[in-house]
Order: structure tokens, then sequence, then C-alpha cells
């Protein structure tokens, strides 16, 4: 039995989503998503913050790591296609 | 996409949101960990009361969607006492401040702890009175500057974890709000603890205490807090002490066994009073 | 309801004030008591720590009266019926959290058994000197219910009542004793349970989703549910709209506000107690309470016998103030005459009701003992001129 490796095995895909109007643009969520799919976008919500948007959608693995920093619950990754080629 | 959601929002009143918590401030961070406690370990939502004093983190009680009670300042504590003894089955958490808990409420924190009542509280320490506009709290550390010590703090400050150690906790940990999964895992062991749970979080408050003490902002103080802190798991709580840029020593210190308040007084009474002892009744008053 | 058989001590005793108290507490259905020791009170508690593990519940003595005074408000929303004890200094400490269970109507007890002040005072002496803390002693616009005992026997009876108001007006009510009928024994009489009518706490048997912890329909007095039912609700001191949420606008403060004070002030007749005697066609009407009451009994008999026409009215409620009954006394009486362990409290009251329709007469002690008839005499005498 070879050893697991995961070299050829799908990441999980994973999703960010954004409640715009609660953030407060501390950058909490872009400093520490492990993968960096995220950045400050120049839009403004109605407080006149600059809430994250994606930009590395692929690298998502849904960890919500950037929702458990969140202070302000504005944002959350979510698991969205089972993960795949795990443990033959 | 909208069949997504947060899993923390079931634990929010979100008819209040957003809160009134600043940018870059820790305290939605320690609810989070909170929420995902409650997640992890599968407390009873229905059992679980949580009790606020007066501050920032005081306002978790009116954010969070359960049995909460926003009390007096320095006193949710002996309210969170009162609760428990009158309904033991509720699983009763304090979520205060560190000039709530440790200043006005210091003599309640002590006495909590030393009966060793069942209470989980987590003690979110932004080293600053940071609702009334940044005046000294006792954990200020030295030479800090601050709305009431504007030439710079000169009093020593509170080593919180020492003090409840030396005071009874059976369960004394100090995480910052950098250590996320640390924080949650932390808070779901003080849920299958039974005595007074003691859990220190240091957090931002980017407003008061780092403006003022040209620290940086909320990130910059998470840096930090990623930076200079070191895990000590079991670390003696008399060397953990904090200073305004030095390191922060976090992990679980005290995990100790000793019969809680409740269990004291039943034993008590049933040696003393036999099969006479009435075993508290069901409290219901109608 | 009828009381809870478990805390009732069916039978007659001889017994001191204090300790009719703590039964009266227990009758009313009292399961939890948080205290801290202060003469001349901690008789009260002390009884209740040794009954109470028989008849399932709890005691607790806290670090201090503030303490004490907010974990017994703890115990309330756990379910409990709850009190504290204490004296003028921890009273005094007990002010904010008098504020905090007007504000959140939570409903409980305080016993003040009275004692000589300011301060340190005399700790076992006799005086009446809180009467206008324990109305006006916290900050804010609120309102409380206050009863005075003037014996042993009142204080088990109107401790029942104390508890019955508070759960009928979601309101901390007042206990103001005073040393003397504190450590003074007497015949109590304790009847069976189901002669003692005990008021249920208001709890709601709405829905969840129906449920509003500070909505009311109508009677001004909102229906509670405890901590642990499923309702999560939420409780703050912080000025707060129906579904208890904060909310700092004005017009939320003057509606909440408004309502704290009418469901006392609209039920002031009802609630407002009083005995009178020989009220109708007298010149003179003395106005006392608590022991007081018990010295002017004397006086107002020696009057009698010099064919003086004096009425008696003794407060059993001091707030609300029978304000309605002065005023109407004030129409037909030459003067009022209101002995008192204090330099001049309730005397004001009085005044103010009678609003210039008739005089009034003060006779103040500083405390420490009680009037000697004879000056309350004179100042009848006086009062009849």
């Amino acid at each position: 039995m070879p050893k697991h490796s995961y070299s050829g095995g799908l990441v999980a895909k994973g999703r960010v989503s954004i409640v715009v109007e609660r953030c407060k643009a501390c950058g909490f969520c872009v400093e520490f998503c492990p993968t960096k799919v995220l950045a400050l976008s120049s839009a403004f919500n109605s407080k006149g913050y600059h809430p994250p948007h994606v930009v590395h959608p692929e690298k998502c693995s849904g960890c919500d790591l950037c929702g458990m920093y969140c202070p302000d619950f504005a944002i959350y990754g979510s698991r969205v296609t089972p993960v795949a080629g795990g443990k033959e | 996409m909208s069949d997504l959601v947060n899993p923390v929002e079931q634990f929010l009143r979100s008819d209040r949101m957003p809160h009134i918590w600043c940018p870059g401030c820790g305290i939605g961070t320690t609810v989070n960990c909170f929420a995902q406690a409650l997640i992890e370990s599968k407390v009873d939502l229905e059992s679980l009361a949580v009790v606020s004093g007066i501050g920032c983190t005081g306002r978790v009680a009116g954010y969070v969607k359960l049995d909460s009670f926003h009390t007096t300042h320095g006193r949710a504590i002996p309210f969170a006492t009162g609760l428990k003894l009158a309904n033991p089955k509720l699983n009763v958490v304090v979520y205060s401040g560190d000039g709530d808990l440790s200043a006005i409420g210091g003599n309640h924190l002590i006495h909590a702890a030393r009966r060793n009542i069942d209470l989980k509280v987590i003690c979110v320490n932004n080293l600053i009175y940071a609702m009334t506009g940044g005046q000294t709290a006792p954990t200020t550390p030295d030479h800090a500057i601050t709305s009431t010590n504007p030439y710079g703090v000169f009093e020593p400050s509170f080593n919180l974890p020492h003090l409840v150690e030396a005071a009874g906790a059976v369960y004394v940990a100090r995480w910052t709000t950098f250590h996320v999964r640390q924080l949650a895992r932390s808070i779901s062991e003080a849920f299958k603890k039974k005595g007074f749970s003691f859990i220190e979080v240091i957090s931002p408050c980017p407003t008061l205490y780092q403006r003022r003490n040209k620290l940086g902002d909320g990130l910059d103080t998470m840096k930090y807090y990623k930076e200079k802190s070191k895990t000590r798991h079991g670390a003696p709580t008399s060397e953990v002490g904090l200073t305004m840029t030095g390191e922060i020593i976090v992990g679980k210190f005290v995990d100790r066994d000793r019969p809680d308040y409740q269990t004291m007084m039943r034993g008590q009474m049933t040696e003393s009073l036999g099969d006479k002892f009435a075993e508290q009744a069901e409290m219901v008053c109608s | 309801m009828k009381a809870d058989p478990r805390g009732v001590l069916t039978g007659t005793h001889f017994m001191d004030g204090d300790h009719a108290c703590c039964e009266g507490a227990l009758a009313a259905g009292a399961r939890f008591a948080a205290g801290y020791p202060i003469t001349p009170s901690t008789e009260v508690v002390e009884r209740f720590a040794s009954r109470i593990p028989t008849v399932g519940g709890t005691f607790i003595q806290m670090e201090d009266e503030l303490a004490a005074s907010i974990t017994l408000q703890g115990a309330v929303w756990g379910g409990a019926k709850a009190f504290t004890v204490t004296s003028g200094p921890g009273f005094s400490l007990m002010m904010e959290h008098i504020g905090y269970a007007a504000m959140t109507e939570t409903p409980c007890v305080f016993v003040d058994v009275q004692r000589g002040g300011p301060s340190t005072g005399l700790p076992t002496l006799p005086a009446q000197a809180d009467m206008m803390q324990a109305r006006w002693g916290s900050h804010g616009d609120y309102e409380i219910i206050a009863l005075c005992p003037n014996s042993p026997q009142e204080c088990f009876d109107l401790t029942i009542k104390a508890f019955n108001l508070a759960e009928e007006f979601r309101v901390p009510v007042m206990f103001m004793m005073d040393e003397v009928v504190g450590h003074m024994t007497e015949k109590v009489v304790i009847p069976p349970a189901d002669q003692i009518e005990v008021v249920p706490r208001k709890h709601t048997h709405k829905s969840v989703s129906e449920y509003l912890p500070y909505g009311t329909n109508g009677d001004m007095v909102p229906e509670i549910a405890h901590a642990g039912e499923g309702y999560k609700f939420h409780v703050t001191g912080l000025t707060h709209d129906e579904r208890g949420y904060p909310n700092m606008t004005p017009q939320v403060q003057d509606k909440l506000v408004r309502r704290l004070q009418n469901k006392i002030r609209s039920a002031a007749d009802r609630i407002a107690l009083f005995e009178e005697e020989q009220t109708e066609g007298a010149d003179v009407v003395v106005v006392s309470y608590g022991i007081t009451s018990r010295v002017a009994q004397r006086a107002i008999g020696l009057a009698r016998e010099r064919g003086l026409r004096i009425g008696k009215l003794r407060l059993i409620t001091a707030w609300p103030f029978p304000e309605k009954k002065i005023a109407e006394l004030a129409a037909c009486v030459k003067a009022f005459v209101v002995p008192e362990l204090n330099l001049g409290q309730m005397v004001r009251e009085v005044e103010r009701a009678a609003a210039g329709k008739a005089r009034t007469f003060a006779v103040s002690h500083a405390g420490g003992g009680v009037h000697k008839p004879e000056e309350i005499l004179k100042v009848i005498v006086e009062a009849s001129r």
C-alpha cells in the first residue's frame, strides 16, 4: 500500500461569504488567511470601510480562519465540495 | 450561495448587528472562539446563561442569542453565583473585561475562586478601561499612557492568572485573540471542568490603548501577539506577568481538581443533617 | 395560591421580630437568601441558614452587602424567590442594586433592620432614619414599595405581604424594620399553610417566538421567564425596549421609566396599607409607624384621658405614601402629629399631602432609643390648642 500523499489529490474547495455592511476593515481576515485568498477592496460599505474581497478563489479551502478571526462576524468560509482523494 | 451560513450566526442576535466594538478590537474574535467551543463541546444551549458586567466586553451579553444578563459594573460574578446556586443545572458563563472583573469586581473574583463556584469566566483583557475612554486599569502595564495616567502608569499591575490561581481557581489559562483555535479549545476544556475556571484573553484596544501608546492598530497588535507570544503550558503563574511590549506567556497554566461549592455544600449538609437535608427542590415558585 | 407547607412553621411561638421575619420569608416561599452580617439584622439570616437546608434551598453569606444584593437577583432569575437582610451601612451599599432590581423588574425583598445612624452610628440601638433612603436611595427615577412592621407578628405577616407585592408588581420591596421590633420577643401565631395566601411568580405562558420579556398587555407588569427555559431572553440595566434590547433614545426612556413608575402609582391606593382608629371627628391625628406607633399609642391614650379628640393613623405602607388618606383627613382635622425616630422624614410627606389644610407637628428623635410618651403627649396637647 503506497504511503498516502497529497501530491495528486484534490484540495477541498471552499468559498468565502462576506457581510459587507458589518465589516470595519480591520484586515485580520486578509492577514491570517493561510493561502492569501483575500485583499481589502477599494469599494466602500455604507460606513466608509473597505471590505475584503476574494482575489484567489481557487486557493480557498473553506477552513473559516477568516471567520474565526473576524471581530465583526462579517466573513466566513464554507467547505463547498467534499474532500476528494483523501486516504486510499 | 445564500445557503452558506456562518457557523457563529446561530449564537448571535443578528438583529443587533453591526455591533459597537471598534475596528480591530478583539472582543468579537473571542465571541467566535466562544461560539466554536459551544459547537465543539455540544453545550446544551437551553441551559446556558451568559452574564456580563459593564464595559466593552460587558456588551457581549447583549449580542449573544442566549439567556443573557447585562449586570452592574463588577458584579457579574456575584449575579452569576446566585443564578448558578438557584438552578444548579444551568451552565453559567461570566463574560467580562479586565477592569470589570479585577478592579471594581476584584473582591468578588477572588471570593468566587476561593469558594470554587462552578462558573466559566472569560476575561477579555485589553489592559485598559476602554468603554469610558481609556483610563488606567489594574492590568495596565507600567509606563503606559492612559487618560488618567497622562504621564505614564507607575502602579504595578495585576498578573491575573497568578491572582486567580492563588485564590483557588481550578482551571486557569491565557490566550490572545491571535490564538483562535487554542482559545476555542480552552473554552471547551473549561466547559468540562466543574468549578471556577478562568480564561484570560489578551485583546487589542486600538482606539485607546494602542493608539495612545503608539503601538499601531489592531492588526499590528495581532502581529505582535503572533510574534511575541510563547506557549508554556503549566508555566508557574508567578512568571506570566505582562509588560507593554515584552513577551506574552500563553497556555493552560492550571488544571486541577477540587470539589466545587455545591458539592462541598451538599457533602457538609448530608454529613450534618443526614436524610433531614432536603436536596434543593426544583426552583419552581409558581 | 396556598403557601408551600415545607416552609411554614405552623403553631404559636414566642419569637423576636428578626426570627419572625425569617419565618415569614420561608412561608412566602423564599428558598434563597444572600446576606452579610450586620447588627441588628443578622439573626434573620442566621435562622434562615439553619432552617433552609431542611426546607430545601440555599443561603450564602457573601463577601459584602454589594455582592449579596445582586447574588439574590441572580437567584431570582434562576427561578427562586429571594431576599437579603441588612441594616443602615449595608443598606447604603445595596443602593445600586436596588436600582438594578427596579430597572430590570426583578421581584425581591430587601429587609432593613434600621439602627442609629449616620455611618456606624448606634449598631445595637433603634432608629427610623433610613425611610427616605428606602425611597430615594438609588439614582434615577424609580418606584419601590416599603412596609413597616411594628411587632414580631407583623414581621411574619408583612414579610409574606412584601414577597407577594414583589411578585405582583415585579419590584424590589423594602421591609423597614427597626432594632426594637427586630429584637423584641412577642407571641407570633403562624397559621396552617393552607390559610396563607402566596402570590406566585408572574411566569409567561407564551411561546418562545411570541414572548416579549418587557412587553406588557395593559397592566404594566410584564410576564417573566427564567434562565434555562429556552426563551433566550436578554436582561440589562441599560434602558431597554420591549424585547429587552438596549435602546438609548429618549422615547424609549420615557416609555420605560414612566411605566416603571405608573405600575406602582396607579395601584397606590390598593398597596398603601394603614391602620386607622378614631379619626372620625378627631381634632388631631397622630401619624406614626414601626416601634414609634406603640409608644404613640400610650401618648394617645393619655391625651384621650384628658378629653382630647385624638385619632391614630399607623402607616403600614410607607411607600407609596398614603397621601390620599392624609389629604382626606387634612380637610377635617386641625393638625397632624408625627413622632418618628429621625429628625423629620415621613413628616415631610404628611406635610406635603396635607397641602396646608392642616398643620403638621414633628416629634423628632435622633435615634438610639424610643420617645417617652410624655414627649409625644406634650406635642399632641400643643397641637390641640
